[in-house]
């Protein structure tokens, strides 16, 4: 096809305009980078707040580039509240909200989201239950009208909960086929204990599934989705004002209640570390978590530990990847997180390892998780580690739901809002020394659960040779194996 | 897009790569929107070839700089499948200037990421920073663009090759189905047809590519003339264009790249297969050839494959999953690239069910298209989604699908960069006239791959000829 011409033409005439200014190809100096001007000093949005009557907290940030709007509820109807006996059951809940809602059948709430190029969607994390929206401008109040009846509405009729029910059955039953989400369950379980909130399958056992039904959604429902217990975030093309009127109007209504409060939980106490295996024969890869415990989001060492995790195994440019795949190859990526949430969530090393050099990958990692403590971070490496972690933080603002991202984790976790204004100060001041620290406070490679998602007949050998630990052999649950 | 096939780098968190495939894969809107889509920029093309595409967007301190250079699996040659994709590896493992590790810890320590991808028809490089890193960013392209191969050594290429085979069996040979489309593609396409391989290639051919190969296909393809070049951001083209000049300027023009045009695909029968894998559930993928991206019917198809699968509404949906619960899940899709295009619908049964039950239903809903249409209120549905992701798409300025790579892929496609909202306007036009008459030439009335993928030992399960059909 074809430019325009007219643009073509207007685009030579403003460039006729400029200097001159290429220097002949020779004179470039290649020898070294070039020296960089100051970095852009962050401009983080501007939150405005309102509480309504009935509790509702809402914040508002105002982003008028693109004409689209992206809510975020977040209610206090996680999967730390799922029932000993029922895990599973706040996903659940958050997804049936869907399935019909005021006046509205499943498909029929389906229809008009899709209709006003709303995107709806419903789920539970760990420490809260969402129920977002994202919608251009125009079509935000019946979008907002669909929201409200999906949340404060739904009818949870026996024939969609029968419905969900049998298809994630069939959902779990898949999970045998993915090594990836299988390590990610079995580890939780592994390292929390099935009794902890953090170590049960947030989407339930084939057991907790089958138990579903209306009575205890119901009852999960009405105890934990209050206006009390919840948080509304707005970003986009709105004002204060407009976004107040809009939600007072749909969501006002919705009455108050007391909800349990959300549970605590002890710890258990960190086994020596072990080797747990979980049988996948034919695996071309071995799915690698090492970890335990680590911290919760209200952490004073929060920084220090960014900057840790960083250097550890958040970057490309990270120890651990760094090593098992720039160095070795044995991988396509390795990498490292501290999940922290309400309680201590935790911290996980991760890599897909061909199977071959699952023995030799172990051994790398060990190193480097070994290495963080034992040696001091130089300079230039954690100087590297900051700049990545300051000088990024501009792009996390730049798109309503990067915004609504960085603004939920302020309200999920009860921080200032005003926290990214000291966001960067924070960052710059933590040292060599803290580093090192935390590195020792909080990896303890004595008591780390090994957990390795692979062909047993090809690894286990390799495994015992580590002497890294005794080797338990475990089901996709963390389970002992039969 | 080519979405369905594009090949990362690395690095991106599954989170990553799920937002990037699902920007690339749905098409960026206007009745939602007041205005009409704009995104303005200004060009200028070096005396070497190498074109550039500047784009102000000044609400977020940040610049990008997008590279596409215009090659692809498609101009591997017959035993070097994977390769370009290969290459795209080298491309990050240092230059004459930069030692090799170099080009990351450099990005990183001014606050930048990158990444690349590699589709049948392209090579894309990014990188994202604070607006204060655009010279470091134009210093590291250009020293890959012109001093790759004096870096380039056999222990590298090794080395990479070690990393990628590993992207094949975690993204491939370790996922369940992961190996269905390469499957579909060698039954779709005849054998000199460059569609006929998947973007990863083949471990043999992975162990076959040599340092000879690397020197051959930089010279070819690697080149000024053969890239195009978009920063954008908080960036002005008063501050770009020196620094292009002079970090691009002396390198040298390659040779103009001829391509000899693909054989004529054609399905002169429906073609059967069944692939055995370490699965639960079979899966039955049925594929249909079409046209290639923006041809005439191509959003038409999009369309069509949304009325289909798209959502909870859609009609298989409706069907295989609510209804009749027989499935645990349906998609259906146009995947259209540069020269070719195929449609394709995929199932997966729920336990204690088979291929043929899932066939039939996907047959009944095709077969009821074509002679009835949807529904004026399907095609608008589908249209106004069509259009919040164009929408959504104008947020972000970098990265996998954000509007310096749109303005690359509009301008490869179509040689119009700001193309935004006459893509949309393509499927604004739409009627369900059109919906019906695509569904009957191109699905009811044309043959396909039928490729089912059972759980080892259990052929039985697999969709049959005649069985359904």
């Amino acid at each position: 096809m074809i430019a325009p011409r007219s643009r073509l033409l207007v685009t030579a005439a403003l460039l006729a305009a400029l200097p001159s200014a290429a220097l002949p190809a020779q004179e470039v100096d290649r020898s070294h980078p070039p020296t960089l001007p100051p970095p852009p000093t962050l401009r983080v949005p501007a939150v405005e707040t309102a509480t309504l009557p009935n509790g509702l907290e809402l914040a508002v940030i105002e982003m008028h580039k693109v004409p689209v709007v992206d809510v975020t509820l977040l209610v206090g109807a996680g999967t730390v509240s799922d029932p000993d006996d029922l895990p599973g059951l706040a996903t659940f809940t958050a997804n049936m909200l869907q399935q019909g809602a005021g006046s509205r059948g499943a498909l029929d709430i389906a229809d008009e989201a899709a209709y006003l190029g709303a995107s709806l969607n419903t789920g539970a994390g760990f420490d809260a239950a969402t129920a977002s929206l994202h919608v251009p401008k125009r079509r935000l109040g019946p979008a907002l009208d669909l929201l409200a009846d999906v949340v404060l509405r739904p009818t949870f009729p026996d024939t969609e909960i029968a419905r969900q029910r049998d298809l994630r059955r069939a959902q779990i039953l898949q999970q045998r086929d993915q090594p990836v989400a299988m390590a990610n369950v079995a580890f939780a379980a592994i390292v929390f204990g099935a009794t902890h909130p953090y170590g049960r399958p947030a989407s339930g056992t084939e057991t907790s599934t089958a138990a579903l039904n209306r009575d205890r959604v119901l009852q999960f429902y009405q105890a934990y989705y209050r206006p009390n217990t919840t948080r509304m975030l707005v970003v986009g093309d709105v004002t204060l004002n407009e976004a107040k009127r809009l939600v007072a109007a749909r969501f006002g209504g919705w009455a108050r209640g007391e909800a349990p409060p959300p549970p605590t939980a002890s710890a258990p106490a960190a086994a020596a570390r072990s080797i747990y295996l979980v049988d996948k024969p034919g695996a071309a890869q071995s799915v690698v978590r090492i970890g335990q415990i680590g911290v919760s989001r209200a952490t004073p060492d929060f920084f220090a530990l960014e900057v840790l995790n960083t250097i550890l195994g958040g970057s490309f440019t990270s120890r651990l990847n760094q090593n098992l795949r720039e160095t070795h190859g044995y991988t396509y990526g390795a990498n490292s997180q501290f999940a922290m949430r309400r309680l201590a969530g935790p911290f996980v090393a991760s890599a897909s390892i061909v199977t071959a050099k699952t023995d030799s990958a172990l051994i790398e990692f060990m190193r480097e998780l070994r290495r963080i403590r034992d040696e001091a971070v130089p300079q230039a490496e954690l100087a590297k580690a900051k700049a990545y972690i300051s000088l990024g933080l501009p792009a996390e603002f730049e798109t309503t739901q990067g915004a609504a991202r960085q603004f939920s984790n302020l309200l999920l976790y009860d921080l200032p809002l005003d926290y990214y204004g000291t966001y960067i100060p924070r960052i710059n001041a933590v040292t060599a020394a803290d580093v090192q620290r935390v590195a020792r406070q909080y990896l303890d490679p004595d008591h780390f659960a090994i957990v390795v998602v692979g062909d047993r007949s090809k690894i286990e050998a390799g495994l015992q040779a580590l002497h890294e630990g005794p080797i338990a052999y475990r089901d996709m649950w963390g389970q002992i194996a039969p | 897009m080519k979405a369905a096939v594009t090949v990362w780098r690395s690095g991106a968190t599954a989170a990553g790569i799920a937002l990037a495939v699902l920007l690339l894969a749905a098409v960026p809107p206007t009745r939602l929107a007041a205005q009409a889509l704009r995104v303005p920029y200004q060009t200028f093309t070096l005396p070497n070839g190498l074109k550039v595409i500047v784009h102000e967007d000044h609400s977020v301190p940040i610049v990008t700089v997008n590279t596409w250079y215009h090659v692809g699996s498609s101009d591997e040659r017959p035993g070097r499948t994977g390769f370009a994709h290969l290459f795209e590896h080298l491309m990050f493992m240092g230059s004459e200037h930069v030692p090799t590790g170099q080009f990351d810890q450099l990005l990183e320590a001014a606050g930048g990421d990158n990444n690349g991808s590699t589709t049948e028809d392209r090579t894309n490089y990014w990188e994202n920073g604070p607006s204060s890193s655009l010279e470091l960013m134009l210093y590291l392209d250009s020293d890959r663009m012109g001093f790759l191969l004096p870096e380039i050594t056999p222990p590298k290429v090794d080395l990479q090759r070690g990393v990628v085979q590993n992207e094949r069996r975690q993204s491939y040979e370790n996922q369940p189905y992961g190996l269905a489309q390469e499957n579909i593609l060698q039954r779709l396409y005849p054998a000199d047809h460059t569609y006929h391989w998947p973007v990863i290639g083949s471990m043999v051919d992975l162990n076959a590519a040599s340092i000879e190969d690397v020197q051959q296909f930089s010279r070819t393809y690697y080149t000024p003339s053969n890239a195009t070049m978009v920063v954008a951001g908080d960036v002005t083209l008063r501050q770009v264009r020196p620094l292009v000049e002079r970090y691009f300027g002396g390198l040298a023009r390659g040779p103009a790249v001829t391509r000899t045009p693909p054989p004529a695909v054609s399905l002169p029968a429906d073609v059967y297969a069944t692939l055995e894998d370490r699965v639960q559930l079979p899966r039955v993928y049925d594929t249909w050839h079409t046209v290639k991206g923006f041809a005439p019917d191509d959003a038409g198809l999009e369309v069509l494959g949304d009325i289909l699968a798209e959502g909870k509404a859609s009609r298989l949906y409706k069907r295989l999953v609510y209804e009749l619960q027989i499935a645990t899940q349906v998609a259906a899709f146009q995947d259209a690239g540069r020269i070719d295009g195929k449609f394709e619908i995929f199932a997966t049964a729920r336990p204690g069910h088979d291929l043929n039950e899932l066939a039939r239903v996907i047959d009944e809903e095709v077969r009821s298209l074509a002679e009835s249409g949807p529904t004026p209120r399907e095609v608008e549905r589908v249209q106004n989604s069509i259009e919040a992701g164009f929408l959504g798409r104008m947020e972000r300025v970098g990265s996998f699908g954000g509007k310096a790579d749109q303005l690359n892929y509009y301008d490869y496609l179509v040689g119009t960069p700001d193309y935004f909202q006459r893509d949309l306007d393509r499927f604004r036009r739409v009627r369900p006239a059109d919906v019906q008459r695509l569904a009957r030439d191109y699905l009811l009335r044309a043959h396909r791959v039928v490729l089912s993928v059972v759980p080892a030992g259990h052929t039985e399960l697999a969709a049959t000829e005649g069985a359904s059909r």
